[in-house]
């Protein structure tokens, strides 16, 4: 069980208590009703799937009731960073040339080809 | 006399304390602490399983939870019954039956045996090979028949009358493993004031101090040590000292999960005792000692019983005061093997020879086996054993060959070295690293916030430990806010330092002998099977796991893996750390059912939510049905009437009088604040701005996409106060929907929300003498139809007690719902049910409240749409607001799809039959006699017998439903076809005019 | 109307209750006046003069004057009760402040938990630390308690009120006395 770390409360808090609520940073547009499917379709439909850092919204459902923001490694599954709701999105992209801005303990997922061996 | 195999003076339990016990049938006494293995091994008992393959004969072979022979049945009484309990660990306690398991009819003569025969047809992979022809007999024959051949023990057949704890608990500092290492981490750690918590899977802190009665700290015997720092751990405060706890899961941010057997080893629990305690610790740094398990040799024949763990035999001798033997060989790659011998020489047990593979033992350890007597011969190999239920000779030769001699022994010890416990630390996904030196994986890169100490850290000199944990112990606790306090370095010294140890087949087992020598004892594999495996073409360790099942067993390769990697290594021809380790998982031992589950069974399996009326709907004879947590009255039968005619009679009453009906679990929502109004007008498709207080509204709330989620009536109780009601199954996530609106898109609006669901008791009066049932008990309201017309909501008095009355109708007549705080309810529910009495009116049940709004056609979201409707195809687009600028789906409901032609649309079905009951979610088709597959046209939604219209009815939704008015659609069922007329969806009153009284 | 309405009597839902052990002991609360405060930053000092408390505004903490105690659930957000059954709803009605109050006092259930053990019968299926360092007296929070959402709010060091919504009031009173009854 994860320990989440609430922006709200100030302090980390089972994941029992938490909510999983999507994609941050999707904000619905102010002209919704004027806007072409193509747009409907990227606003509501099409997510990005990344390998690495994710940009998510979670709910402190059973304890402050506020949603939030995240930043987690779809990796690790740690949780880089977590902040309020309405604050910018932090840029965790690394400097050129830098390693990217993982945790130094990341590591793969349990894919069958880390554990199984490769089928070849 | 607690067994012939007792040393008079030997080990540490107390004579004078005895438990009687049964094992297959035959009574013993055992002492007090003892476990089931050395009870019978004090009785001369070697046999003890069968193995699960060639159900060949086998004798314990740990003294530990590593066990993997040893597997046994225990029971208190038929109920309390549990399989694959490891002899080695249970404790006995007085009155216990213990079985053997995996033989028939005996233990000692097993019809199974026939498969150690026919053995060459059984070899790695059999089943996948041998059960693939003919294809269908898998399922009818092979399957059934393996099943019933397989599986060590038997299941108790009735329910667990034990229960189960549970507790989360936190800690500055966890220590798992209660041995040298970890008592001197807990120690350093406790006495800086940081909480600690220490568990330990035995009875007894101490690990190896209990069989390692060489070692010495501060002055004293190691396990005396343990013993008393054990004490003093558990005088302190900031301390939690678990015995019999095994952590067996350690998972993300130092989540550890421990099972504590806290009832297993006592003859006459207490009855509020739970048997097992599961907890859950999250711990700000972890220290993990867990030290190490011995290994066996690899060498033909190596499975009788008798052939057991060097440690193990001391730890009978030392602990229990129980030789294993009275003529024991030994045969060991490793000086730990030595120091048994000697233990047992000097308890005065003859050792019939030390066999040791290597050229040289550690210093001095020749010698000193020569001075006790001991003939040793080095760089030999035991190359066969004889013995069918008890071992009775070894064979040993040179290594590379020679001349044979055949020793008699009754028991033959063996270590082929230690294999450090890096399991915790594995599963905290810490990355293992072979140290090329001692043959051994060891932690390597950690992941987090953990320390392994001691023998499971490759550290093996008692001083080195104790420096090791104590600085740990220490660092951790500093590094958790702790830095204040030092506890002083213990001073230890080992009997001998020990050296040695090898890993795969000894000479005449490998590397290309085929004899049969156990690497995996509980599942049968052999050496040559993994050389098989790799022959065949596993080169990854996990598909030579697999196709062997080496380290499969309950026992989890705890002995066999890294033997199992060495051979496939060397049959690959590759180092052991390219060929690399399988995956170490929880749980590191196995956990009962009723641990993980805790007291989640029973009546707290989950919360039943009942409503404040529901002792008073019991007593009326209510049946409830289940609608998501919650109990809601689904009819009231009388004395006489089955479901039907009891439905049939409320039906009639509701329209005839009245009913009543408690509408209590319906969500509620209270939205206030200014900008209340706005805020609603974002989230249903209605408008909101033209409500004024004291009136309600119908609402249609949409996601996103245009579908349809809920709807409910929305009552304005003042400008800033709107009272919104949900539907029962759909209130929590409708708040969890407008609160996430609310927050995250239109977070300027002054308005906020709170779940009132349970503030109110709601009893709905129904049918044309609803007023004057509810007259007498309102007081400051004016019923009547001009103050409070249909749709309309009051602020009044019910009994005396304030409510919200609300002017109603979920049934298409006068109605009214009652809205009062929740601990009123039951007695308002009552004086409504006297106040209706004189008028012959009843109380109703979800059933009829079913069936009275499909006969206006009401829907219920949830069973009539699902979650692909719009309003539009719901027939309620009436409630969409055609000029608001926006709405939460206004624009997905202008996607393409949504507004095609030929959607399923919601209409009314009536059968040609009208005493035909359609079933709900039957298909419809336009021709019954076109080829399948039928092109199906829609489903049925909602199907009911209605007394009031003398027939049968339906909602369904049909593709371009409304054009198809009047057409006849089919329904096939199995046995017939059902042919049914397409109508609008009012079938009752279809004038409307009931519902203003 | 001829007769005299009869007043509804009030039916809790947990019927005086007592069990455990000194070690552990359960009650069922009395009735008590609860309310869901919900305002802005700005509004807290008019509210807090309107209730006579001090409103608090970190997380997990709660304040006290006398019979009535806030208990801070989030940034917008407080449970206010009051076990004289005063009327809160008439305290905040000239608050002057923008904010949202909605009576809750039959929405919940509360249920106190006392004895040198209360902790660990709570922490049977509650995940928070309710260590004296990380929850002490006065502390309070939304949580979970195996199945149930409640908020705990601890009284005193042996202490603790429960506070849940009405129906799950009997399955978290059972919750905490199968463990009071192995403590």
């Amino acid at each position: 069980m994860l320990l989440i770390h609430c922006p709200y409360c100030g302090e980390a808090r089972a994941e029992l208590e938490f909510r999983a609520a999507g994609d941050a940073h999707i904000d619905r547009p102010a002209n919704i009703a004027a806007i072409s499917d193509e747009e409907f379709a990227e606003y509501f439909f099409l997510r990005d799937n990344p390998k690495g850092l994710i940009y998510e919204r979670w709910r402190h459902i059973h304890g402050c009731g506020r949603f939030f923001n995240a930043v987690r490694d779809t990796v690790s599954d740690k949780f880089v960073m977590t902040y309020k709701a309405g604050q910018p999105k932090p840029d965790l992209s690394p400097a050129p040339g830098a390693a990217p801005a993982l945790p130094a303990d990341s590591r793969p997922v349990e894919t069958y080809e880390a554990t199984e061996g490769r089928a070849e | 006399m607690t067994g012939a195999n007792r040393i008079a003076g030997a080990g540490r339990l107390t004579p004078a304390k005895t438990a009687r016990f049964r094992f297959d049938g035959r009574g013993f006494t055992a002492l007090a602490g003892d476990t089931v293995a050395s009870a019978l091994l004090a009785n001369g008992i070697h046999l003890m399983g069968r193995s699960f393959k060639y159900h060949r004969p086998r004798g314990v072979v740990s003294a530990g939870p590593e066990e993997p022979n040893a597997l046994i049945n225990v029971s208190r009484d038929t109920a309390r019954s549990q399989p694959n309990v490891r002899a080695t660990v249970q404790e006995v306690f007085d009155g216990m039956t213990v079985g053997s398991q995996n033989r028939y009819p005996s233990l000692a003569f097993d019809l199974g045996g026939i498969n150690d025969t026919l053995s060459p047809f059984f070899a790695a992979g059999f089943y996948y090979k041998t059960f693939m022809w003919p294809k269908q007999a898998w399922a009818s024959i092979y399957e059934p028949r393996i099943r019933e051949a397989a599986g060590l023990g038997v299941s108790p057949k009735e329910e667990d009358p034990d229960h189960y704890a549970c507790r989360y608990a936190h800690c500055d500092v966890l220590v798992i493993g209660g041995g040298a290492a970890g008592l001197a981490a807990a120690k350093a750690a406790a006495a800086t004031g940081a909480t600690v918590i220490l568990a330990d899977e035995q009875p007894e802190v101490g690990g190896a101090l209990h069989f390692d009665t060489g070692a010495e700290i501060d002055g004293q015997n190691g396990y005396a040590w343990a013993q008393a720092t054990a004490a003093s751990l558990k005088a302190m405060d900031n301390v939690t000292l678990l015995t019999r706890t095994t952590a067996f899961g350690y998972y993300a941010q130092n989540f550890v999960a421990m099972a504590e057997r806290v009832t297993d080893h006592i003859d006459r629990p207490q009855a509020n005792a739970p048997r097992e305690r599961l907890w859950q610790v999250r711990a700000k740094r972890v220290v993990i000692a867990t030290g190490s398990i011995e290994r066996h040799m690899v060498f033909a024949d190596n499975d009788r019983p008798g052939i057991l763990l060097a440690s193990a035999a001391r730890t009978y001798l030392n602990h229990f005061g129980v030789t294993v033997g009275r003529k024991v060989g030994v045969y060991t790659a490793h000086d730990s093997a030595y120091e048994a011998a000697f233990d047992l020489k000097r308890a005065g047990v003859e050792i019939a020879a030390i066999v040791d593979s290597r050229l040289r033992p550690g210093d001095g350890l020749f010698e000193k086996a020569r001075s006790l007597g001991i003939e040793v011969f080095t760089d030999h190999a035991v190359i066969a054993t004889s013995g069918r239920l008890r071992v009775a000779s070894m064979t040993v030769v040179p290594n590379g060959g020679g001349s044979k001699r055949k020793i008699a022994v009754d028991a033959l010890i063996t270590s082929s070295g230690w294999t450090p416990s890096v399991h915790m630390f594995s599963q905290s996904r810490g990355k293992v690293a072979y140290d090329a030196a001692t043959g051994r994986f060891l932690p390597g890169h950690y992941v987090q916030d953990c320390v392994s100490v001691g023998t499971c850290n490759g550290t093996d000199d008692l001083q080195a430990i104790l420096e090791e944990a104590t600085a740990a112990g220490a660092k951790l606790a500093a590094e958790a806010g702790h830095a204040e306090g030092a506890a002083p370095v213990p001073a230890g010294r080992n009997a001998i330092a020990w050296t040695g140890g090898m890993a795969g087949a000894a000479y005449g087992a490998g590397p290309d002998d085929s004899v049969k020598a156990f690497v995996d004892f509980q599942n049968d594999v052999c050496a040559k099977d993994i050389r098989l495996a790799v022959r065949e073409g596993m080169h990854s360790i996990e598909h030579i796991k697999r196709f062997t099942t080496n380290g499969m067993a309950t026992d989890q390769g705890k002995l066999s893996n890294l033997h199992g990697l060495a051979i496939a290594a060397e049959a690959l021809g590759r180092g052991i750390p390219e060929v690399g380790l399988t995956t170490f998982r929880a749980p590191y031992t196995p956990v009962t059912f009723g641990t993980l589950i805790g007291h989640a069974r029973g009546d707290i399996f989950d919360p039943t939510r009942k409503t404040p009326m529901h002792a008073v709907e019991e007593a009326n004879g209510a049946a409830f049905e289940d609608v998501g947590q919650w109990k809601r009255a689904w009819y009231y039968a009388r004395p006489g009437e089955d479901m039907h005619a009891a439905v049939n009679r409320e039906c009639r009453t509701v329209r005839t009088t009245a009913g009543y009906f408690n509408a209590s679990t319906l969500g509620k929502i209270e939205v206030v604040g200014p900008d209340a109004a706005a805020f609603l007008n974002l989230i249903y498709t209605n408008s909101w701005d033209t409500l004024k207080p004291g009136r309600c509204r119908y609402g249609i709330m949409l996601r996103e996409d245009g579908f349809v989620y809920d709807d409910g009536v929305v009552g304005r109780i003042a400008e800033d106060r709107f009272h919104v009601t949900t539907t029962t199954g759909g209130a929590p996530r409708v708040m969890h929907h407008m609160e996430d609106y609310l927050q995250t898109e239109f977070p300027h609006l002054n308005v906020w929300l709170t779940s009132t669901t349970e503030q109110w008791a709601v009893i709905a009066v129904q049918g044309p003498k609803a007023r004057e049932i509810i007259a007498p008990l309102v007081e400051g309201a004016d019923l009547s139809n001009e103050a409070l017309p249909h749709m309309s909501v009051v602020e009044a008095k019910v009994c005396g007690v304030p409510a919200r009355l609300f002017r109603v109708s979920f049934t298409g007549e006068l109605g009214y719902e009652i809205n009062v705080p929740a601990d009123y309810g039951a007695a308002v529910w009552e004086a409504v049910a006297k106040a209706a009495e004189p008028f012959g009116a009843c109380p109703y049940g979800t059933e009829t409240m079913h069936v009275l709004r499909a006969e206006k056609g009401y829907i219920i979201v949830g069973q009539d749409t699902d979650g692909t409707l719009t309003p539009d195809d719901a027939g309620v687009a009436w409630a969409v607001g055609k000029k608001k600028p926006d709405f939460v789906g206004i624009r997905g409901l202008k996607r393409p799809d949504l507004v095609r032609e030929g959607r399923k649309q919601l209409v009314g079905l009536l059968t040609k039959d009208p005493k035909e009951v359609l079933e709900e979610g039957a298909q419809i088709v336009a021709d019954p006699n076109q080829p399948k597959p039928m092109i199906m046209l829609g489903h049925v939604t909602s199907s009911y017998w209605s007394e009031n219209c003398g027939r049968s009815i339906a909602m369904a939704v049909v593709a371009g439903g409304r054009a198809k008015v009047g057409q006849t659609l089919y329904v096939p069922m199995p046995d017939r076809t059902i042919a049914v007329e397409v109508t609008d969806t009012v079938f009752f009153d279809k004038e409307g005019g009931r519902i203003h009284g | 109307m001829a007769d005299p309405i009869a007043i509804a009597a009030r039916r809790p839902v947990l019927a005086p209750h007592a069990s455990g052990a000194a070690r552990a002991a359960l009650s069922a609360a009395g009735p008590a006046a609860r309310l869901s405060l919900r305002a802005k930053p700005d509004a807290v000092g008019a509210l807090s003069a309107a209730l006579g408390l001090d409103l608090p505004t970190a997380p997990k903490h709660a304040a006290r004057n006398g019979a009535r105690h806030a208990l801070w659930l989030g940034p917008d957000e407080w449970l206010v009760i009051d076990e004289d059954e005063a009327d809160l709803m008439a305290a905040l009605s000239s608050a002057g402040a923008l904010h949202s109050a909605v009576d809750v006092s039959h929405r919940n259930a509360g249920i106190l938990v006392t004895g040198a053990e209360a902790a660990t019968v709570i922490n049977s299926g509650c995940p928070l630390d309710l260590s004296l360092t990380a929850f002490p007296v006065g502390a309070c929070a939304r949580t979970v308690l195996s199945k149930s959402e409640v908020v705990v709010y601890r009284t005193a060091e042996d202490a603790f009120r429960v506070e849940c919504w009405r129906s799950f009031a009997p399955y978290v009173l059972a919750v905490l006395a199968e463990a009071a009854a192995e403590a």
